[in-house]
């Protein structure tokens, strides 16, 4: 499994990331290795294995449905980059 | 008109926001209207550290839907992260379902009572829970690029029901939508209210096109989006059927040679518009969410929640049909108006012993009252055995069907029982033997009626009747016809 | 007064022998006297720590029922959200991030009336193995200035080790505690999977994240894990198992114990030292009557290349929500567009929208390399194509070690082993090979995926007077006999008594 650079960079889109020329390179010869090294686990054979997302085989952890206190307003919005009275503000979502 | 050449095919996504008081993995209300981002907590807007967890009526109330839709209900549900980033979206991914979703493999039966198409069942692929996103409102006004954000919606549970590609038509799929409604409103489990959102259709639509050789080439999918009532879904689809013929003719694409695109509905413009692509290809990287546990379910949790689906629409229309003797346009009329009229209808022709005559008022003079006030039944002042009492002196001839309207008016306006509608119209019941008076005295003032019904025209007895009616308008004209012919007979 | 562990100050708390004021002022006197030099705090509670203080020694003279740690000084790492109090998780990303409300383990602390000292450095969102990864400063191992403490708890650790607090939280995720607690000659416990509470706990890797007590001796290990571990409802992965009195059993021996060692664990690149320190313990262990019994983990060394799909897959959804909407870094506003209008002057077209670019400048300049790695890797593995290969690979695998475990449970109370393959390593000695970071993680990442109890304690120093770690792990919720287990072994020798001797 090879990691080309423009993997990388369409990756660094996915995760929202904007890497340099430089920080590319780097980036992609280190996930390379790394990719390469965790990959040894297409060696085992798990034919029929069941997979294991969780730690604790827990199921149906459900509660009433009764409302709580919300936060009042100036909280949640208390750590907002930019905010008026009532909203998060963002950039446009729609570009030019 | 020729059919044209090719046939549609459409399947809807129908996103329905679930009754209940609390969002889907916090306890934030979910109540409409209230000021922005005054419903939220730390799970909702997506606080580092934060955990989901499931609210119970959610998962239950879907379950329901899902067995009246038909579906299938696995053993085995989970969680997946849906991801991608949107501002209303605070978390960077969407807590949905992926491979496993607590439904699958159901359907709708739907019907035309005008014949506009044959009946169909329409298949459910799946329907799967979700959470809902915040909104974003674009604020030019204040001459900044900004978009503002909301998130009291957002962690709203929704129930997304997937159809499969079963309809043909604009109209089919408005039928669809209608049905389902229906459906959603027999159950309680949403108020599917389509101007607060809570419920919301996506369409995809092609055509299979038919070639001369007798092929069908299917053209590219399109899914439109903004459709916000019913009447726009069927609008939308016959301009998106129209223009995908024309780019069909024009260029010849079939499915697969351009990417699937999206639309959205112009409501003003009556026309779609494409969206804007994304910056990226859609890749959801869809995996379960650890933060929760799978749900189970037992065949006999199932089954219990079998039993507490109430009768719904296609069943009651049979019912309605078949024990109450209506006609299918009567009994689709009134099963069509909810379970609330339909309760109405079913303790009146109780009340009143005759289904017909009942469906009859309700089709003709109740719903009539309900859509000119534009009340909900509930509004409604007159109570089934109230009507139940005018209906049934009608049968006993007191008093005969206009006469019954204005006394329903009556009983309307000043708010009164039938009796005192008709006591207060003047509608009092003739003395039996005032009413034989009265006969003898018109009887033996028209000597030509006389011989006429005793040389065999019975009908001459027709001209009494008016007269009878001018000198007392409470009497019966079946009896004055009667007791008319009695002492001519007698003669 | 310093050098006490949290039981035994607790008792001269309790006799009235000291008060809580002139034990935090104790440890607060220590802090100003070798932190500058150790840096294992982001923040320092001078003065609300006093105050606490105080306030618990006021109600104790009133008579009102106290909790746990009633007056008894505690670091936090940086982790653990605190309503009204900057959380950074030692990232630029957070930096002026104050949460609205309070993890539960936070609760469980104030509830049992302990005294919140600081908060501890560590490795940004807990990725790495050396502190070294903090936006802020790096932390020194108190036993060697020039060295790491290990990571991601390092802060955690290291402020144990210098005496600048008796009881310390960490988390761990692969390794956390463990292995910090090891380099600095301390005990760190990683609780099973859903044994103590995650809400509030800033995720890395949901699934194998978990919250623990650090702290320099068995019985206070016992009492802050008795603390804090609990079902919580806000927690969907929380077990609904009830919590023993770990404190009461603790010093207990555990009888016919039988103790699993790991053959493969000795092989290659295993430090010599360490490899007979271990084995000097698993002595110790026979001369108190244990059974020695060998077992085979053969998945064990497919643990690494398991947790690197697996926490990457996590993370990458895990710290999406950084992204400089709704909290958090944002890239200066003006700067972005301008740069935008700049672009699209060049290339005459529709570039990206403001939106996605700040967005990415955002996190690129919010998050430091580890994390952006990371998250590209779990990205990558989880973009179209790769899930079957990848990620379901991954969690088969993840069964398989788990088995292993459950296996060897059936035949031993706990397996014992080392918890590093090397003692402390030099300040950017690894910096830049993050696959040989990666391997500092060799022993412990298993209990992890397993979701296993897992506990690091000091048994030896190095010739150059390096602390070196003993690893002990336990069925799932096994804790009572894994802290016994400790206990015995504690009880025996007198490795964790030493304390550096900070140049």
């Amino acid at each position: 499994m090879s990691l080309s650079k423009e993997d990388v960079q369409r990756v660094s889109l996915l995760a929202r990331l904007k890497l340099s020329d430089d920080e590319l390179t780097t980036m992609t010869e280190q996930l390379g290795q790394i990719v390469s090294y965790i990959d040894k686990l297409s060696e085992l054979d798990t034919e029929g294995v069941k997979p294991m997302a969780h730690a604790l085989d827990l199921t149906n952890a459900l509660v009433d449905d009764e409302p709580h206190e919300s936060l009042p307003r100036e909280k949640a919005l208390q750590n907002a980059p930019r905010s008026d009275d009532e909203c998060f503000r963002v950039p446009a979502v729609l570009g030019e | 008109m020729t059919n044209p050449p090719y046939d549609v095919i459409i399947g809807l996504e129908v996103h329905v926001q679930l009754r209940t008081n609390t969002k889907l993995f916090c306890r934030c209300s979910t109540e409409f209207g209230n000021p922005p981002n005054t419903q939220t907590c730390p799970v909702c807007l997506g606080l580092p550290g934060a955990l989901p967890v499931m609210n119970r009526k959610a998962y239950e109330l879907s379950v329901k839907t899902a067995l009246a839709l038909n579906c299938n209900i696995p053993n085995f549900t989970k969680w997946d992260r849906k991801q991608y980033y949107y501002p209303d979206l605070p978390k960077g991914y969407q807590i949905s379902q992926f491979d496993l979703p607590m439904s699958e493999n159901g359907y709708l039966a739907i019907s035309s009572p005008d014949g506009e198409f044959e009946d169909k069942n329409v298949g459910i692929i799946r329907a799967h829970l979700e959470e809902d996103a915040g909104k974003s409102m674009h604020d030019e006004a204040q001459g900044l690029a900004d978009t503002r954000i909301d998130l009291n919606r957002t962690g709203t549970p929704l129930l997304e029901i997937v159809s499969e590609p079963d309809m043909r038509s604009a109209e089919e799929a408005r039928a669809y939508l209608q049905e389902l409604r229906l459906l959603l409103t027999y159950l309680d489990v949403s108020d599917c209210n389509m101007q607060e959102g809570s419920l919301r259709v996506d369409a995809n639509v092609n055509l299979h096109v038919h070639t001369e050789t007798d092929e069908k080439i299917a053209t590219p999918i399109v899914e439109v989006k903004n459709m916000n009532s019913f009447r726009a879904v069927e609008r939308a689809l016959h301009y998106e059927v129209k223009r995908q013929y024309e780019i069909w003719q024009e260029t010849g694409n079939r499915i697969g040679d351009v990417p699937k695109q999206t639309r959205g509905w112009d409501d003003n413009a009556q026309l779609t518009r494409a969206q804007r692509e994304k910056e990226e290809s859609s890749d959801y990287r869809y995996f379960p969410d650890p933060d929760l546990v799978p749900v189970t379910i037992t065949n006999e949790q199932v089954e219990a929640f079998q039993q507490q689906i109430p009768e719904l629409p296609a069943a009651l229309r049979e019912k309605l049909v078949d024990e109450f003797s209506l006609t299918p346009y009567t009994a689709d009329v009134i099963v069509n108006q909810g379970p609330e009229v339909v309760a109405y209808f079913q303790s009146l022709a109780e009340h009143t012993g005759d289904a017909k005559q009942s469906g009859n008022w309700v089709q003709g003079e109740v719903l009539r009252v309900l859509k000119e006030e534009d009340w909900e039944l509930s509004e409604f002042p007159i109570s089934a055995e109230g009507l139940a009492d005018l209906l049934k002196a009608i049968q006993q001839g007191e008093l005969n069907n206009s006469r019954g309207k204005e006394v329903f008016s009556e009983m309307l306006s000043a708010g009164t029982s039938a009796a005192d509608a008709m006591a207060a119209l003047g509608i009092e019941k003739v003395d039996d033997s005032a009413l034989e008076d009265l006969c003898r005295e018109i009887v033996m003032a028209n000597p030509k009626v006389i011989s006429d019904v005793q040389s065999g025209n019975e009908k001459a007895v027709g001209a009494l009747i008016g007269q009878a009616k001018q000198k007392n308008p409470n009497v019966n004209p079946g009896q004055v016809r009667q007791i008319c012919l009695d002492i001519i007979n007698a003669l | 007064m310093i050098d006490l562990s949290a039981t035994s100050l607790l008792a001269k708390l309790q006799s009235g022998e000291v008060s809580s004021e002139e034990v935090t002022a104790a440890f607060l006197d220590r802090i100003n006297a070798v932190e500058s030099r150790v840096g294992a705090f982001l923040k320092v509670n001078s003065e609300s720590a006093m105050q606490a203080a105080q306030a618990v020694d006021k109600k104790r003279r009133s008579g009102a029922p106290l909790g746990k740690l009633a007056g008894i000084p505690i670091a936090v790492k940086d982790i653990l959200c605190t309503e009204g109090e900057a959380t950074t998780c030692g990232s630029r990303m957070l930096e002026h991030y104050v949460p609205p409300y309070n993890a539960t383990v936070v609760e469980h602390l104030l509830a049992s009336d302990a005294i919140v000292i600081g908060r501890t450095n560590m490795d940004e969102f807990a990725m790495g193995s050396s502190t070294e990864n903090s936006a802020y400063k790096p932390t020194s191992n108190p036993w060697d200035l020039e060295r790491i403490p290990g990571g991601s708890s390092g802060g955690a650790a290291a402020c144990l080790a210098a005496a600048m607090a008796p009881l310390s939280i960490g988390t761990d995720t692969g390794g956390s505690i463990r292995q910090p607690a090891a380099l600095c000659g301390v005990v760190g416990l990683k609780p099973t999977y859903g044994r103590v509470s995650r809400f509030g706990l800033v995720a890395f890797a949901s699934s194998l994240d978990q919250v623990g007590p650090m702290a320099t001796t068995v019985e206070d290990t016992a009492l802050l894990l008795e603390t804090i571990a609990g079902h919580d409802r806000r927690d969907s992965t929380s077990a609904k198992i009830d919590v023993p009195q770990y404190t009461a059993s603790v010093n207990s021996p555990l009888e016919n114990l039988t103790i699993g060692v790991v053959p493969s664990h000795y092989q290659d690149g295993l430090d010599t030292e360490i490899e007979s320190a271990v084995k000097e313990a698993i002595r110790v262990y026979e001369s108190l009557g244990a059974r020695i019994k060998e077992i085979e983990m053969p998945h064990a060394q497919y643990g690494i290349a398991t947790y690197y799909f697996i926490a990457p897959f996590e993370a990458s959804g895990n710290l999406a929500r950084y992204d400089g909407a709704h909290y958090g870094y944002r890239t200066d506003q003006q700067t972005m567009l301008d740069e935008l209008s700049e672009e699209a002057n060049q290339t005459d077209g529709a570039g990206e929208s403001p939106l996605v670019r700040m967005y990415r400048k955002s996190r690129s300049e919010g998050f430091g390399s580890e994390v952006q790695r990371r998250v590209m890797l779990g990205t990558y593995a989880l973009s179209e194509g790769y899930y079957d290969a990848y990620y379901l690979k991954a969690l088969k695998v993840r069964r398989l070690i788990r088995a292993d475990y459950d296996s060897a449970f059936d035949q031993v109370d706990c397996i014992l082993g080392p918890v590093t393959a090397s003692p402390a390593f030099r300040r950017g000695e690894k910096t830049n090979d993050p696959l040989a970071m990666y391997l500092e993680d060799l022993y412990t990442v298993n209990a992890n995926l397993a979701g296993v109890a897992g506990i690091s304690l000091p048994c030896g120093l190095t010739s150059e007077n390096l602390p070196i770690g003993l690893h002990l792990q336990a069925a799932p919720f096994q804790e009572e006999k894994l802290l016994k287990v400790a206990n015995m072994y504690q009880s025996a020798t007198d490795w964790h008594t030493r304390r550096p001797e900070i140049q």
